[in-house]
C-alpha cells in the first residue's frame, strides 16, 4: 500500500473530452485510407482507389471540428500555427494535418468532379505518403505525458494505433467497394485487425499489474472488451463473406466500431491511471533505492 | 530565481495562499469543507497556485503535524513547456516557466504532461493557469507575494544556487538536532526533471505530501517515441502495400 495525501491523485486527469479519441479514430482511419488509395491507384484498382480516397477526405473533414471543439478557446485554434515545435507531438500533428487535410480534400474533390486530374493525383500521392504518419503520431501524443498507463505503453501504442487505423481504413473500403475489387481492402482489414489485437495484448501485458490495472477495471476495461469483440467479429466476417456485399458492409462497420472503441479504451485508461495515486507513486517508489 | 520552501518551519497559516490570490487576482476555488485536517483547499490547480498541505500522523508521542506549502516547481526540464503547441508556455529571463494567457488556446496538453499535477484548465475560462512565480513582481525587483507574506520564512525566494546552499545548511542543522526524516526534494540537478526552481525541505517521503517520489519529464523519452512511431508508420505502409500488391494472382 503506497502512501498518498488523503488518497488524492498526484497527477491532473486529462481535460480532453470524447472529441479527442473520436479524432484519433477519424484521423487514423483517414491516414490509412489515403495510403490505401495511393497503393490501389498504383495497382490500377480504380474502384478501390475511389472509395479509399473518399474515406480519407471524410475522415479528415470530420477531424477538424473535433479538434477545434475540444479547445478551451476554440476561437484561438490558429494559435497552433504560431510555432513549429518538434518537442510537442500536438504541434507536429497540427502541421501534418495542415498538409494532409488539404491534400486528401483536393484528391477527393478531383475524384468526384473529374476536374484537375493531375492536381488530384498529385494530392492523392502526397496524402498517401503522409497517411501513415497521421495514423501513428497520435499514439506519441498520448504517450508523451506523465500518465503511467499512456507513457509506459509508449513502445506499443504506435502499433496499436497503426493496426487500429488499418483495420478501420480497410474495413470501410471493404464496405464501400464492389466485391470484385475489394480483395486488397479485405486483406488490409484483416491484417490491421490482427495487428491491433496483437499490439493491444502486448501493451496490456507489458504494462504489468500496477500500471496496466485500468485496462482490467472500470470503464476502460469494458471499452477494451467491446473493442476486442467488435474487431474479432469484424475480421471473421470479412474473411467469411467473400462474394456478397451485406457481410462486407457489416464487417466494415464492426471493424470501424472496434477501432473507435480501442481509442476510447486508451483514453479512459489514461483518465483512470492519472486519478490513481498508487499508479503514479508505486512504480516511481519501486525504482528508487529504499530510504 | 526560485523558491526554497522549508516545511520544517511552516505553521500552516495559509498566508501564502491568500497573498497569491490577492496579488494575482486568482478567482475563488470553491468554499469547501474537505474533511482532510485543516486543508480545505485540496490541491494545486488552475485557481490554486499555492496549496498548504496538512498531514496528521500517529507517532509514539501522539500526533505529528506536517505542513507544507506546495507550488509549481518551475522545472529545469519542464514537460508543460515542451508539449505546449502554441508557445504560450515559455521560459522567462528569470528561468521560471510562465503561461502567456493571451496566447493559450486551451488545448490542455500541458495538463497530463506535468509530472506534479500542477497546471490545470479553468473550465469557465478555457485556458490553463498556474503559478507565474510573480513574473510581474520579479520584473519590478519585488519578492513574490507568497514569500513576502510568509511569517516564518518557510518560503524563501532568491537565486536557486544560493537557496541550494541555504537548504543544505538547514538540512545539516536539522540532522545535528536529531530531526528524523528530513530531506531535500527537487534540489538535485540529476533528477528526472533536471532539478526544480522551486524545491523543498520535507520531513517525510514526498508521496506523504502528495508529491511524486521520482518525477521524470516525459519528453526525455520523446526521441525514442518518435522512432517507435516511425517503425509503426512503416509497418502500416508495409501492410497496405502487401495487401494491395501481395495478393494479386495472375
Amino acid at each position: 500500500m503506497t502512501d498518498s495525501y488523503y488518497g488524492r491523485p498526484v497527477l491532473k486527469a486529462p481535460v480532453w473530452e470524447w472529441y479527442i479519441p473520436a479524432y484519433f479514430f477519424c484521423g487514423g482511419t483517414a491516414g490509412a485510407s489515403a495510403t490505401l488509395a495511393l497503393a490501389a491507384r498504383r495497382a490500377g484498382n480504380r474502384p478501390l482507389a475511389r472509395s479509399a480516397t473518399l474515406a480519407a477526405a471524410a475522415g479528415v473533414t470530420a477531424s477538424f471540428p473535433l479538434l477545434v471543439a475540444d479547445l478551451g478557446r476554440p476561437g484561438r485554434f490558429l494559435n497552433m500555427l504560431r510555432v513549429f515545435k518538434p518537442t510537442s507531438p500536438m504541434s507536429v500533428g497540427t502541421w501534418l494535418l495542415a498538409e494532409f487535410g488539404p491534400a486528401a480534400g483536393i484528391a477527393a474533390a478531383s475524384e468526384v468532379t473529374g476536374l484537375l486530374p493531375r492536381l488530384g493525383r498529385w494530392s492523392g500521392t502526397a496524402a498517401g505518403l503522409l497517411g501513415p504518419a497521421v495514423s501513428t503520431y497520435t499514439a506519441v501524443l498520448v504517450a508523451d505525458t506523465a500518465v503511467p498507463a499512456w507513457h509506459d505503453a509508449r513502445h506499443h501504442l504506435p502499433f496499436v494505433f497503426a493496426g487500429s487505423s488499418a483495420a478501420a481504413g480497410g474495413g470501410l473500403a471493404l464496405a464501400a467497394t464492389p466485391a470484385a475489387h475489394a480483395g486488397p481492402a479485405r486483406r488490409l482489414a484483416v491484417a490491421g485487425a490482427a495487428l491491433e489485437l496483437a499490439a493491444t495484448a502486448a501493451m496490456e501485458h507489458g504494462l504489468g499489474d500496477e500500471t496496466g490495472a485500468p485496462y482490467r477495471t472500470g470503464r476502460a476495461a469494458g471499452l477494451a472488451r467491446a473493442a476486442r469483440a467488435a474487431t474479432v467479429a469484424g475480421a471473421a466476417l470479412a474473411l467469411a463473406g467473400r462474394r456478397r456485399r451485406a457481410p462486407a458492409v457489416a464487417a466494415g462497420a464492426l471493424l470501424a466500431a472496434g477501432s473507435l472503441l480501442t481509442r476510447f479504451a486508451v483514453a479512459a485508461a489514461g483518465h483512470q491511471s492519472a486519478l490513481d495515486p498508487a499508479a503514479t507513486v508505486g512504480p516511481q517508489r519501486a525504482r528508487l533505492p529504499s530510504t | 530565481m526560485g523558491f526554497f520552501t522549508d516545511t520544517s518551519v511552516c505553521i500552516g497559516c495559509k498566508a501564502c495562499e491568500v497573498a497569491c490570490k490577492e496579488w494575482n487576482g486568482v478567482p475563488s476555488d470553491g468554499l469547501d469543507f474537505l474533511g482532510s485536517s485543516y486543508d480545505n483547499t485540496g490541491a494545486l490547480g488552475a485557481s490554486t497556485w499555492r496549496h498548504v498541505a496538512f498531514v496528521e500522523q500517529q507517532v509514539d508521542t501522539g500526533v505529528r503535524w506536517l505542513m507544507s506549502s506546495d507550488v509549481c516547481k518551475h522545472c529545469t526540464h519542464a514537460a508543460c513547456l515542451d508539449v505546449c503547441p502554441t508557445g504560450a508556455l515559455f521560459r522567462t529571463e528569470f528561468e521560471t516557466v510562465v503561461v502567456q494567457s493571451d496566447v493559450c488556446n486551451g488545448c490542455g496538453y500541458c495538463v497530463p504532461a506535468c509530472p506534479f499535477g500542477v497546471i490545470d484548465r479553468r473550465e469557465d475560462d478555457g485556458r490553463v493557469w498556474k503559478c507565474t512565480l510573480c513574473y510581474d513582481r520579479l520584473k519590478s525587483d519585488l519578492t513574490p507575494a507568497c514569500a513576502k507574506a510568509c511569517p516564518t520564512e518557510s518560503i524563501q525566494f532568491g537565486p536557486v544556487d544560493e537557496l541550494g546552499e541555504r537548504a543544505a545548511r538547514r538540512l545539516g542543522t536539522l540532522a545535528s538536532a536529531g530531526v528524523p526524516g528530513a530531506r531535500l526534494y527537487g534540489a538535485d540537478e540529476g533528477d528526472g526533471v533536471g532539478g526544480t526552481g522551486a524545491f523543498f525541505l520535507l520531513l517525510d517521503q514526498p508521496e506523504v505530501y502528495g508529491l511524486p517520489p521520482d518525477p521524470v519529464v516525459t519528453t526525455r523519452d520523446l526521441p525514442a517515441m518518435w522512432r517507435t512511431a516511425a517503425a509503426a508508420a512503416v509497418t502500416l505502409a508495409g501492410v497496405v502495400v502487401a495487401a494491395v500488391f501481395g495478393g494479386r494472382r495472375r
